[in-house]
């Protein structure tokens, strides 16, 4: 009994233990590598290749930061996180920052103690459906049996709209995606319910694809991005700073192409300059080199090049950019200015 | 001439604390347990340091919030906009539900192997030790998930029972199989099947009170009655009467394709089904081995006495082996149901909706109140622990050696 009662107050303690360590750059600098939650595996965003390199969207922003703060893209421990650990790990300090498709709500943000850096994919929740059931609108799922990853903003929009629409389901819960596609294909569960963008990727990653449809209507928004824990606005910046650098690349034309030739030398565009460092000191303010942007976009290429290479239309997942092109292109990508 | 002088009264001082073995084992017991104190206040306090830097506390505020999140088995009234405390009370009698069929088919199959691994035929012997060494040596979770993998793909999913010629038919048309789970006819309790309930609640106290009659007319008279046919005739024909005087008030419901899935009927969902069944397997493979632990303890020559005496075989198991047996039984009996409640706790791996899928999992998830649904999920196991061994105590005081 008194063990018992001691071993579980050790666990307790043990995790939150990591939870108060502020200064999380310096400790990713001491350490030399930066961990970075993942998920367990949605092809296109994050998981592993045949050779067992991390690889995909998501991905791509762990690499940039990693580039960013440590010089190296290669310096990421990626721990993979199902829909349930995740937080845990981020507050206990077992990650340095949360990069796996995750819903940026106020609970999260507020109560939860962390902080979202901004948004890396503008997504909704959708419905995957298999074409010989004939269903074409998700108002017709009424009776339905529904995989679900438990412990995700789906779970609930899921309630919420069935409710709303007074119709039934019934929920079948799922650990990770891999396990919902396999109960999925077996037919344990009629539909398959999550981010629109994953169901794109489960999909890709199916025998036969065109045997199944993603019904057309999007159930809730589900701005994806990465996040750190509450606290520690240093770390917070560099994160936020080096996904905006990401997303302002694109926009100012940098590529990975081009990049070592604009970084050279100073060129015309002052804004330009001020994020690759040739000009001003805003790397220094971030506690960062003054080339900080250069590493991060020399890493996988700005945000359109990660977007096109993991989940673009040339993909085998295929999503058109939609709400995730530029603000200049009618998208909602916007980084506020590096000045 | 001497003089008788009691022996003087020593007076108390702090070296006897040490020296003195009377004093001793209370000092050091006394300095454990002042360390171990210090140890848990640390942690205590570590932790509620930590939690106040991470601008953290605790309060157990959420479990009056609609939970928001939707469970595919309730036994209770339960809906998304429940509170997160009636998602705990459902996930805390799922919980018992499996816990409570497991326990009960673990000591069936547990008794039957047992018993048959001491079988003089060399095939069922053999086979029931494969079956020990199989299920006892590979953890409990991939039993279930095996169980569960196997289940959904081999069984049809509903829809291969559309269309005019499916894949897959009802059995007797009233059963399915399917990859959801088992739907079998529900009964519906019409005006009057209150009646049949109660005569076959009173049937088996009268099948109790015959087998209590024909035991101790057997003690006192030597005279046999028979057990098997009386009872089965107790138990069902007095009820069956009842349902038909009274019309036939319980008719049943059948499942039947509807849209998705099967309408109608009772559906034992594929989770309770692979869960219920890996718990009773595995359980029952150690319950096999303290049940022949308990046999091999009772000594030969009661069986040699008994079977001089003419008994036959089973009856020499029954009425000689089997009731000394249960006191060497019982103790670790008890131990194997505390495994099983504990072990459905890996229901969510075939989400299968327990006490720790609904305020350990979800909720926890869904709230971030990590540290408050781990200790009240501590509280509730420790009681329900606490709980079983108490009834199986009292049971094993019943059974154990009288000693006089």
């Amino acid at each position: 009994m008194k063990k018992s009662v001691f071993l579980g107050a050790l666990t307790v303690a043990g995790l939150t233990a990591g939870a108060a360590a502020a200064a999380t750059l310096d400790d990713v600098k001491a350490r030399g590598t930066l961990n970075c939650g993942v998920t367990t595996g949605l092809v296109g965003f994050a998981a592993p290749d045949s050779n067992g390199n991390w690889d995909g969207f998501d991905v791509g922003v762990c690499r940039a930061v990693a580039a960013a703060v440590l010089g190296d893209p290669q310096a990421v421990e990626f721990v993979p996180t199902t829909g349930k650990t995740r937080f845990t790990a981020l507050a206990s300090g077992e990650i340095d920052m949360l990069a796996r498709n995750t819903t940026w709500t106020f609970s999260r943000d507020v109560d939860l103690k962390f902080e979202f850096v901004g948004v890396n994919y503008y997504d909704g929740q959708g419905f995957m459906v298999p074409k010989e059931l004939g269903v074409s609108s998700a108002k017709d799922l009424d009776g339905a049996t529904v995989c679900i990853q438990t412990g995700t903003t789906t779970e609930l929009n899921l309630a919420d709209y069935f409710r709303k629409n007074s119709m039934n389901y019934e929920p079948v819960p799922i650990e990770t995606n891999a396990e919902a596609q396999q109960q999925y294909l077996a037919g344990a569960c009629d539909v398959y319910t999550t981010d629109a963008s994953g169901l794109a990727a489960t999909r890709a990653a199916f025998e036969d694809p065109s045997a199944h449809v993603l019904l057309p209507e999007i159930v809730s928004k589900e701005p994806l991005g990465p996040l750190v824990r509450h606290g520690d606005n240093e770390w917070g910046d560099v994160v936020r700073w080096t996904l905006n650098a990401l997303i302002a690349a694109e926009e100012l034309g940098v590529t990975s192409a081009n990049i070592a030739d604009m970084a050279s030398t100073a060129g015309d565009s002052p804004e330009i300059n001020r994020l690759l460092g040739t000009e001003g000191n805003l790397g220094e303010m971030l506690g960062l080199e003054a080339d900080w942007a250069v590493k991060a976009i020399s890493a996988g290429g700005n945000y359109g090049e990660l977007f096109e290479k993991n989940i673009g239309e040339t993909t085998p997942i295929g999503l058109a950019r939609g709400l995730n092109a530029q603000w200049t292109d009618g998208g909602l990508l916007y980084s506020p200015p590096f000045r | 001439m001497t003089i008788m002088t009691d022996p003087q009264q020593e007076s108390f001082r702090p070296s006897m604390l040490l020296n003195d073995t009377r004093y001793r084992s209370y000092t050091f017991q006394f300095i454990a347990l002042m360390v171990l104190i210090g140890i848990i206040a640390y942690l205590g306090y570590n932790l509620v340091l930590n939690l106040r830097a991470a601008g953290l506390n605790i309060s157990y505020e959420f479990l009056g919030e609609p939970a928001g999140y939707d469970i595919n088995q309730t036994l209770v009234e339960y809906t998304s906009r429940s509170s997160h405390l009636t998602a705990a009370i459902v996930g805390i009698l799922n919980t018992l539900l499996v816990a409570f069929l497991a326990c009960a088919t673990a000591t069936i199959f547990g008794v039957i192997a047992g018993v048959l691994r001491l079988s003089n035929n060399w095939l069922i012997r053999k086979l029931m030790s494969g079956y020990v060494e199989a299920f006892r040596n590979v953890p409990v979770l991939i039993w279930i998930i095996i169980i569960f993998t196997i289940m959904t793909a081999v069984l049809p999913a509903p829809s291969a029972f559309r269309g005019d010629d499916p894949d897959a038919s009802m059995i007797l048309g009233s059963v399915a199989f399917t990859n959801r789970g088992v739907y079998v006819p529900m009964p519906v309790w019409g005006p009057g099947s209150m009646v049949v309930v109660v005569t076959f609640i009173l049937s088996v106290i009268g099948v109790f009170a015959y087998r209590r009659y024909a035991k101790k007319l057997l003690y006192a008279t030597g005279k046999l009655l028979p057990m098997g046919w009386p009872s089965l005739a107790i138990l069902f024909v007095p009820s069956i009467l009842v349902f038909f005087i009274m019309g036939q008030p319980i008719t049943l419901d059948f499942p039947e394709l509807g849209g998705f899935n099967f309408r109608g009927g009772l559906q034992i969902g594929a989770p309770l089904i692979a869960l219920w069944f890996a718990l009773s397997i595995y359980t029952g493979a150690f319950i096999a081995e303290n049940v022949r632990a308990g046999i091999l303890a009772v000594s030969k020559g009661q069986t040699e006495a008994a079977a001089s005496l003419g008994l036959r075989p089973r009856r020499i198991m029954n009425l000689v082996i089997l009731p000394q047996a249960l006191r060497v039984i019982i103790p670790p009996l008890i131990s194997q149901y505390l495994n099983i409640t504990k072990n459905s706790s890996l229901a969510i791996a075939v989400g299968y909706a327990d006490i720790t899928a609904t305020l350990g999992g979800i909720t926890l998830n869904q709230t971030g109140r990590a540290i408050e649904c781990v200790l009240l999920l501590m509280l509730f196991y420790l009681l329900i622990s606490l709980g079983i061994s108490a009834v199986m105590n009292i049971y094993n005081n019943a059974v154990r050696l009288k000693e006089r």
